[in-house]
């Protein structure tokens, strides 16, 4: 498995801003959506994956990564997005919920981004029902807007269905 | 060193650590689930303890148990003294355990201060500290006291013997020793006394059932026995426990590397003379022995978790007096390692319950007409998936009355609860915690630590287990667990280009299908069959079930034949590859309600592949298989609805010769009345019964008894009115499809069915019960509706005339006007002409328009809207309340429940009213 350092824990940052949270970002259809860098066990290219018949349409299948089955969730389809035509087969970021690897399929990553509490923002009321319910609130960027994207009720097939 | 004690030893050790920390974290916070752990740590030492012959130790920590079982149920409460006791005892057995691990046999000495402290404790009356004799001081960093005293004594027995005690005379020492502690012992607990050899003359060796291992070859320094410092025991040292988890990572490593090595393989395998063939042949040999090795690490036959139950179940016999035969079937059958530390603990508790409390003593079982032996058998096997073990015994069979009292006594079920039971569900309680209806507390088993132990155990894993009784001809224990841990073969087949695989076990044989073949595959209105060898072979397409698509046509296709308990079909598949050993990793839980799959693995190339259920592809098309857990439920109701659901019915003789039958849940009761009890009142026969005066209706309306003696009678209650059916013989109790074939017009009379390949009268028991009714309880009806037109009107949808003739003049008696019709199409035209009703009962299963679709019906529009429904099923699943709810009933109730059925109109219709 990757290290990764937990970067809240680095000495450096936790003295000079204490408040910031680190996000891996990743975009789709141009919206870019952040999960907590701690959670992200690997960031993996295109793969070869095995479609599961009779599963949700969300499940795109399974596939192997060195030796766990890791079951991948497109996220697109997930977040009610049409589906993507294009060759672009796009990349994955890999969490671990409640001891199962899941592969979150975007359509590219992006950096990793130090964000302070105080551009954090609740989840403006016109949101889409569908985005509210897994997004866990805006951070307002220079630029651009970033979706933090709530992992947990992401993989929570039950209460949707 | 004998392997028993051995293991005995190191797990002993083991659970003595967990122990000490369990301890102290009780003091500090005293949940039950802690001290629950840590009774039942001190049970398995103590009855472990008890079948090796270890009777110091047996007798310490029984003692310590005793004081945890009073903390448990609540009369003691965790102080600082209590905690000390018990860790004292705990200090006491890992003394005892040192010196066993030195000379295999128990050091001489007595704990009677020790025990009387603890009995003193568990009877509330001790005195902490400073009353108590030295031995109660804290033991912390002092050497022992007791050891002390060991020490001298040992050194005395040396002293004695010169060194060189003779065996006789060291086993004098103990007999006395023994019989001193047994005496004591019987005196202050008679729980705790153990068969112990009577108080023998010295020079007798004690029974060899009791003693110890026998044999003190090499007695040891004298110092070394009673060494104080709790050392870690060599014993425990000498294998090395693994986590699981680690195996596990190595396992995935080692997979990794078989996939790199045939990466490198499919390199080299292009060029003929690479200076790289060499290594890599011998990379290869190596890799594979070491996925082999590691595969074993896991692996081992089931065979091993019961090496030490026939030793157990020889000493139980000896100890009970019973003549015991165990038999181990399937011994080989190869388990997952961590499943088999799992379940050996619940497989030796239940092998010992059987034994103990399933068997009869050769008495009892010659006076039941039984060879003297009693039989205990273990058997262990794949099936459809999974590894099934079964513990059966041939003994008396479980006390259903002793389960239900003591199930009403611990307050798990009412009275009533129970009546509605079948015996087998009753059966179940006995998993509950705290729950043994053995009589007295003995050092077997009797504590309510067990079979809900046993139960939590094998759920850990994922397993099922259940129990089957007879009376009379004991109980089989079934535990069922799924293969998720275990390593299989697997058939590997392709189906619109995707691999799955399916457990070899399941496979009988291959098939291959041309268009043209002898074997082509046939069709019966789009079912598709085969002729295999003058059968017909169901098919299924795994291309339908699993909605693959495929545009490309294939001419050729394989047929897996696969079983599934005794039901055999055919997987329609493109192509078959080979069979491969797979570890079957259970599927993401996301994914877990498709029971097309019982998980899924990765292939030596590396590609995830998932692993066809054949119990769940069996279940999709129709045909009910051994299923477990949670599709039991859908299952049955499959097979309900298909109609023809089984009764039970009770066949009698009554009025002549002929056979009649009544089902068998509307009779309350069968009683035989002494004939000089019945007595006369204007003119009809009646008893005293239960308090009240019981009616008695003769079947042809006869009021004559047999002379002398006792007369059967079928006791029809209803409410708080009993009624006797007076009857000549009753014959058997049969379940059979109760299909009515010719109806009589004769009143009493439902019809003729073939029951038990016999024809049989069904009598109408609605019929005799206005019979009985009306003479004694006048215009009953009265009491129900103020008058004729107030009585509430209800309408009476089923399909069978059986129910139908049962409950209309059933419903009468309470006073509703009933209508009652043979479908919803007629009770539909009977709302088009606008008859009004004050409540529907509707049937579920019925022709045509299931009882679902009436309600729909119904709801959707039309003047029935608001009338209220209650459903009316044979099975009455939680799934099925719920389906019926949203459909619109108002309530469900069972078919045969006429109590509540008639509380739940009551209810109803009150509700309606108070509403209105």
């Amino acid at each position: 498995m990757n290290q990764i350092v937990p970067a809240g824990k680095r000495p450096g940052t936790e003295l000079a801003a204490p408040e910031t949270q680190d996000y891996v970002t990743m975009y789709i259809e141009g919206q870019m959506f952040g999960i907590p860098v701690l959670t992200v066990q690997d960031v993996l290219g295109p793969q070869k994956i095995t479609r599961i018949p009779l599963a949700p349409r969300e499940v795109a299948g399974s596939l192997n990564l060195r030796g766990r089955i890791v079951t991948a969730i497109d996220v697109r389809l997930r977040l009610g997005l049409p589906n993507n035509s294009g060759e672009n087969k796009g990349m994955s970021v890999v969490v671990d919920h409640g001891g199962e690897l899941y592969s979150l399929m975007v359509d590219q990553v992006g950096e990793v981004l130090s964000l302070p509490a105080a551009k954090f923002e609740r989840n403006p009321p016109t949101l889409d029902p569908m985005w509210r319910e897994f997004s866990a609130g805006i951070y307002r960027l220079e630029d651009k807007l970033l979706v933090v994207l709530d992992v947990a009720k992401l993989l929570d097939f039950n209460r949707n269905e | 060193m004998d392997d028993l004690l051995s293991e005995f030893l190191t797990e002993t050790s083991e659970s003595l650590s967990v122990l000490d920390v369990e301890l102290v974290k009780l003091e500090q916070n005293p949940e039950p689930a802690i001290l629950q752990n840590i009774f039942r740590l001190v049970h398995t030492i103590k009855g472990t303890c008890g079948f090796l012959g270890l009777p110091r130790l047996e007798h310490v920590a029984h003692a310590g148990e005793n004081v945890l079982g009073k903390i448990r149920d609540g009369e003691l409460e965790v102080t600082a003294d209590a905690v000390t006791l018990i860790l004292q005892a705990i200090d006491r057995i890992k003394l005892i355990l040192a010196h066993l691990e030195q000379n295999e046999c128990e050091p001489e000495g007595s704990d009677e201060d020790l025990i009387g402290q603890l009995n003193a404790m568990a009877e509330g009356r001790f005195q902490p500290a400073g009353a108590a004799p030295a031995a109660a001081a804290p033991a912390e960093d002092t050497p022992f006291p007791v050891a002390a005293d060991l020490l001298a004594e040992v050194e005395a027995a040396y002293a004695a013997g010169k060194k060189a005690a003779s065996e006789t005379d060291i086993l004098a020492e103990m007999a006395k020793e023994r019989a001193k502690e047994a005496t004591a012992q019987a005196a202050k607990d008679a729980a705790a006394a153990e068969p112990e050899p009577a108080p023998a003359p010295k020079a007798n060796v004690p029974a060899p059932t009791a003693a110890p291992p026998a044999v003190i070859k090499d007695a040891g320094p004298p110092g070394g026995g009673a060494a104080p410092e709790a050392k870690e025991s060599a014993v425990a040292a000498q294998t090395i426990r693994v986590n699981v988890e680690l195996l596990e990572n190595l396992m995935t490593l080692v997979s990794e590397l078989v996939l790199t090595r045939n990466q490198l393989l499919q390199m080299v395998r292009g060029r003929d003379d690479s200076e790289f063939t060499a290594p890599l042949q011998r990379l290869s040999h190596i890799t594979t022995d070491l996925q082999e090795g590691v595969m074993k690490t896991r692996m081992q036959p089931i065979g091993n978790a019961w090496a030490k139950l026939p030793r157990i179940v020889r000493d139980l016999s000896v100890e009970m007096g019973k003549k015991i035969d165990l038999q181990m079937l399937g011994a080989e059958t190869e388990l997952d390692r961590q499943v088999l530390e799992l379940i050996k603990d619940p497989l030796t508790h239940m092998v010992r319950n059987s034994a103990d409390h399933g068997l009869e003593g050769p008495d009892e079982r010659r006076a039941a007409g039984k060879p003297e032996i009693g039989k205990v058998v273990l058997n262990a096997f794949h099936e459809g998936g999974h590894i099934i073990i079964e513990i059966s015994d041939d003994g008396r069979g479980l006390n259903l009355d002793k389960i239900k009292q003591k199930a009403i006594g611990n307050g798990l079920a009412s009275e009533s609860e129970l009546d509605s039971m079948t015996p087998q569900q009753i059966y179940q309680f006995i998993f509950k915690a705290g729950f043994s209806t053995a009589e007295k507390v003995t050092s077997v088993s009797g504590r309510g630590v067990g079979m809900d132990v046993v139960r939590t155990n094998i759920e850990k894993i994922g397993g099922t287990v259940e129990l089957k009784s007879w009376p009379g001809k004991g109980s089989t224990f079934v535990i069922k667990i799924p293969l998720t841990l275990a390593i299989v073969s697997a058939l590997i087949v392709e189906c619109a280009s995707e691999r799955f695989a399916i457990p070899q076990i399941s496979v009988l044989e291959l098939v291959r299908t041309t268009a043209n073949s002898e074997h082509g595959i046939e069709m019966i209105n789009n079912a598709p069959v085969l002729r295999l060898r003058d059968r017909l072979l169901p098919l299924v397409s795994l291309k339908k079930l699993l909605r693959l698509n495929d545009e490309q046509g294939v001419q050729e296709t394989f047929i897996v034949v696969t079983q599934v308990g005794t039901y055999t079909f055919g997987i329609i598949v493109d192509r078959v590859f080979d069979t491969e050993e797979i570890v079957v990793k259970p599927v993401a839980p996301i994914l877990r309600h498709i029971n097309m799959f019982s998980g899924n693995t990765i292939l030596g190339d590396g590609s995830v592949i998932m692993i066809l259920d054949p119990n769940g592809i069996a279940g999709a098309t129709g045909e009910s298989g051994l299923l477990g857990g949670g599709q039991t439920t859908e299952q049955t109701v499959a097979r309900d609805m298909r109609g023809d659901a089984k009764t039970s019915l009770l066949v009698f003789r009554a009025g002549g010769d002929d056979l009649k039958a009544v089902p068998l849940a509307l009779v309350a009761r069968l009683e035989e009345i002494e004939v000089k009890d019945v007595e006369y009142s204007h003119g009809k026969p009646m008893v005293q019964y239960r308090g009240h005066l019981m009616p008695l209706v003769a079947i042809d309306g006869s009021t004559h008894f047999r002379d002398e003696g006792r007369q059967p009678v079928l006791v029809f209650s209803d409410r708080d009115h009993t009624m006797g059916l007076v009857v000549d013989e009753i014959v058997d109790i049969v379940e059979d499809r109760l299909k009515v074939e010719l109806s009589a017009d004769n009143p009493g009379v439902i019809g003729t069915a073939v029951i038990a390949g016999k024809a049989t009268t069904i009598v109408d028991a609605g019929y005799y019960l206005p019979q009985a009714f009306g003479d004694w309880f006048g215009r009953g009806e009265k009491e129900y509706g103020s008058d004729e037109h107030g009585q509430p009107r209800i309408l009476l949808v089923d399909d069978s005339p059986f129910f139908r003739n049962l409950l209309t003049p059933l419903l009468g008696v309470a006073g509703y006007e009933v209508t009652a019709v043979e479908g919803p199409d007629r009770a539909l035209q009977l709302r088009e002409q606008g008859h009004d009703f004050d409540m529907i009962i509707s049937d579920i299963e019925m022709p045509g328009m299931s009882g679902f679709d009436f309600a729909q019906a119904v709801r959707a529009e039309g003047r029935w809207q608001t009338t209220p429904m209650i459903a009316l099923s044979s099975h009455a699943t939680e799934k099925d309340f719920e389906r019926g709810r949203q459909v619109g009933f108002n309530d469900y109730v069972a078919k045969f429940d006429r109590d509540s059925l008639l509380v739940t109109i009551a209810t109803t219709l009150a509700a309606i009213k108070g509403a209105a």
